[in-house]
């Protein structure tokens, strides 16, 4: 622990100030502010807000719409997880094999979490789109067998791929970074045991990896919550037929297009807490992780 | 160490160059399409090697979507946020690690908590803050009655106002009001020994004196590093942009300007999906942050690594 400081004086309170100032206007004040919209109404033609109580969550609980969205979201939350996360594993503990020509594959394989997320829908969206993309000559032998803009499941699929595909890159660095912080000297003891390569992957490095696992699995989970607005919007819009309206973008949709602010921040509420919950449960282990000394 | 293992040497190199295809074939893909004309980009099966068209799609794409006045913009935000980031970051952590007051871990957790709700889902409220910077002070003064009693002493109704809409400000301030930044350098000041501070005591230096001529200098590494983490962040901003600035003549950034590319019946009104002219402009818009992050590979990995984020 520190022993030595500077003697309190105004400067500390002057130096704080100015996030605390942006964070309350920002932060806390609209967070707030989404919880008073949840649990009011707002009167159409002006005249302030009434108090409704749990009314607008029980009209989001009931809407069949929402409840598919909460599907959808899940479904797309654990597809494309397992899909990166498993990818960049593999990835990241043969790069770590340190053969010749590992520093150009870690190059080539993290400058993609630098590409903006509609730039990966848009890009997806032309990849898969059905007269022109890799799957057109499916359509030339059986016509509308696949379209993403027609069909729902092959809509989910494109944004699963668009997101997973977004998200190696981010896990890859961190399972690389976790994998050269194993000691040598575990690796070399395996070795001089007669354990090979493929072995020492599987018994030494893999039980290693699983604080990472953990971590990762949580980031990427809420990511795919909050981060997935680009890709969906330029990807597939939501549709076809609300088959890949996630959370994120069902807010977006009713608060900005609907303008039922209280229905939205009904929403928010939801996300938030779901969001929180996840976070909390990555600090508690952040904490056991990193040492304050 | 010393293992012959050539057959899972091949393995490795196989595996390696399979995942590497799979990670680089999108790009390839948009590429390929960028370098083709309208009839060859909608012809299938889907073009595999580049055509002669690239530099005069890249033309067209950056005229029809006024490209020039938008990268300016996006480069006055990602370059605001940079500095305002870095800049806020470093002084309230160093307020809060080498000052001893009271409430000081109470303020810590107020300010890490932001980083549990991204802006994504506290997006409507944040909106209509956007909309008067200056409302969270204005209900105060309401709720607490002091609109009325300055109305009586000095017959002044106090209406505040600032705002944000189309602006820089807007654009900017609610992309710093997270925690990102001053978790890596309050870790990192946590390393700094006492010692320091003491000697610095010693000599007479006051904290300014301290922070401008031992700590900063001290935290280059971490200044590079949060500077690319924040940079990328804010050159791929999309749903706040798409929110706040109506005015994209003069405040529109890149990123938001892909989603008036999207080939839909909106755009074509019905005729062929100009994809060519698309993804010309997806290359456009996603290169500069992929320089930087190749360019400033090995400070952006150790500070993502520490700020987990």
């Amino acid at each position: 622990m520190r022993r030595a400081y500077f003697k309190t004086s105004w400067i500390a309170a002057l130096l704080l100030a100015p996030q605390l100032l942006i964070i309350f206007v920002f932060f806390y004040w609209p967070s707030a502010q989404a919880v008073y919209w949840a649990f009011t109404l707002e009167q159409p033609w002006g005249g302030g807000n009434t108090w409704v109580g749990f009314d607008n969550f029980r009209n989001i609980l009931a809407d069949p719409y929402y409840w598919s969205s909460v599907r959808v979201s899940v479904i797309y939350a654990i597809a494309a997880t397992a899909l990166a996360m498993g990818m960049s594993l593999i990835l990241a503990m043969f790069v770590d094999r340190q053969l010749a020509g590992y520093k150009a594959y870690r190059v080539a394989l993290i400058w993609p979490y630098a590409i903006a997320a509609p730039a990966v829908g848009l890009a997806f969206r032309f990849i898969f789109n059905p007269n022109a993309g890799i799957f057109s000559y499916v359509n030339t032998v059986i016509p509308g067998l696949w379209d993403p803009t027609q069909i729902g499941w092959q809509a989910l699929v494109t944004i699963i791929l668009a997101g997973a595909w977004k998200h190696v890159a981010y896990s890859f660095i961190f399972f690389l970074a976790a994998l050269q912080s194993i000691p040598r000297s575990l690796t070399e003891a395996a070795a001089m045991d007669g354990a090979r390569p493929l072995r020492r992957m599987i018994d030494l490095q893999l039980p290693l990896l699983t604080p990472t696992v953990f971590f990762l699995f949580v980031i990427n989970i809420t990511d795919s919550f909050t981060d997935s607005f680009g890709i969906v919007d330029t990807l597939t819009g939501g549709g076809p037929f609300h088959a890949t309206d996630l959370m994120v973008y069902k807010i977006y949709s009713d608060g900005f297009r609907g303008f039922d602010y209280s229905g939205a921040a009904a929403q928010s509420i939801i996300l938030m807490v779901l969001v929180m919950a996840l976070t909390f449960v990555q600090f508690r282990y952040v904490e056991r992780r990193v040492h304050y000394t | 160490m010393i293992e012959r293992t050539p057959l899972l040497n091949f393995a490795t190199h196989v595996i390696l160059l399979v995942g590497l295809a799979l990670v680089i074939f999108p790009i390839w893909l948009a590429f390929v399409a960028a370098t083709h004309d309208l009839r060859a980009v909608n012809s299938a099966p889907v073009e595999l090697w580049p055509g002669p068209h690239l530099w005069a799609n890249m033309q067209e794409a950056w005229v029809l979507s006024d490209f020039g006045p938008k990268f300016v913009n996006t480069l006055i935000v990602a370059v605001g946020v940079v500095v305002g980031k870095v800049t806020l970051a470093c002084i309230t952590a160093f307020s809060l690690v080498f000052f001893n007051y009271r409430g000081r871990m109470l303020i810590f957790w107020l300010i890490f908590i932001t980083l549990m709700l991204p802006l994504e889902v506290r997006i409507v409220p944040t909106y209509a803050v956007a909309a008067n910077a200056l409302s969270p002070f204005q209900v105060m003064l309401d709720a607490t009655g002091l609109t009325g009693l300055i109305e009586t002493v000095s017959g002044i109704r106090v209406a505040l106002e600032w705002n944000l809409l189309n602006s820089y400000t807007g654009m900017i301030l609610p992309l710093v009001a997270t925690a990102t930044g001053t978790f890596l350098y309050r870790q990192f000041f946590l390393t700094v020994p006492d010692e320091l501070v003491e000697a610095a005591r010693m000599d007479g230096a006051g904290p300014l004196r301290f922070l401008w001529d031992t700590l900063i200098p001290l935290s280059k590494t971490n200044i590079a590093a949060l500077a690319t983490i924040m940079f990328v962040y804010a050159w791929n901003q999309y749903l706040w942009p798409l929110l706040i600035i109506t005015d994209r003549a003069n405040y529109g950034m890149v990123v938001v300007q892909l989603s008036d590319l999207v080939p839909d019946q909106f755009s074509t009104g019905g005729g062929t999906p100009t994809w060519h002219l698309a993804m010309a402009a997806t290359l456009m818009v996603m290169l500069p942050p992929i320089a930087i992050v190749i360019f400033m590979q090995r400070w952006f990995v150790r500070g993502l690594i520490n700020t987990d984020k």
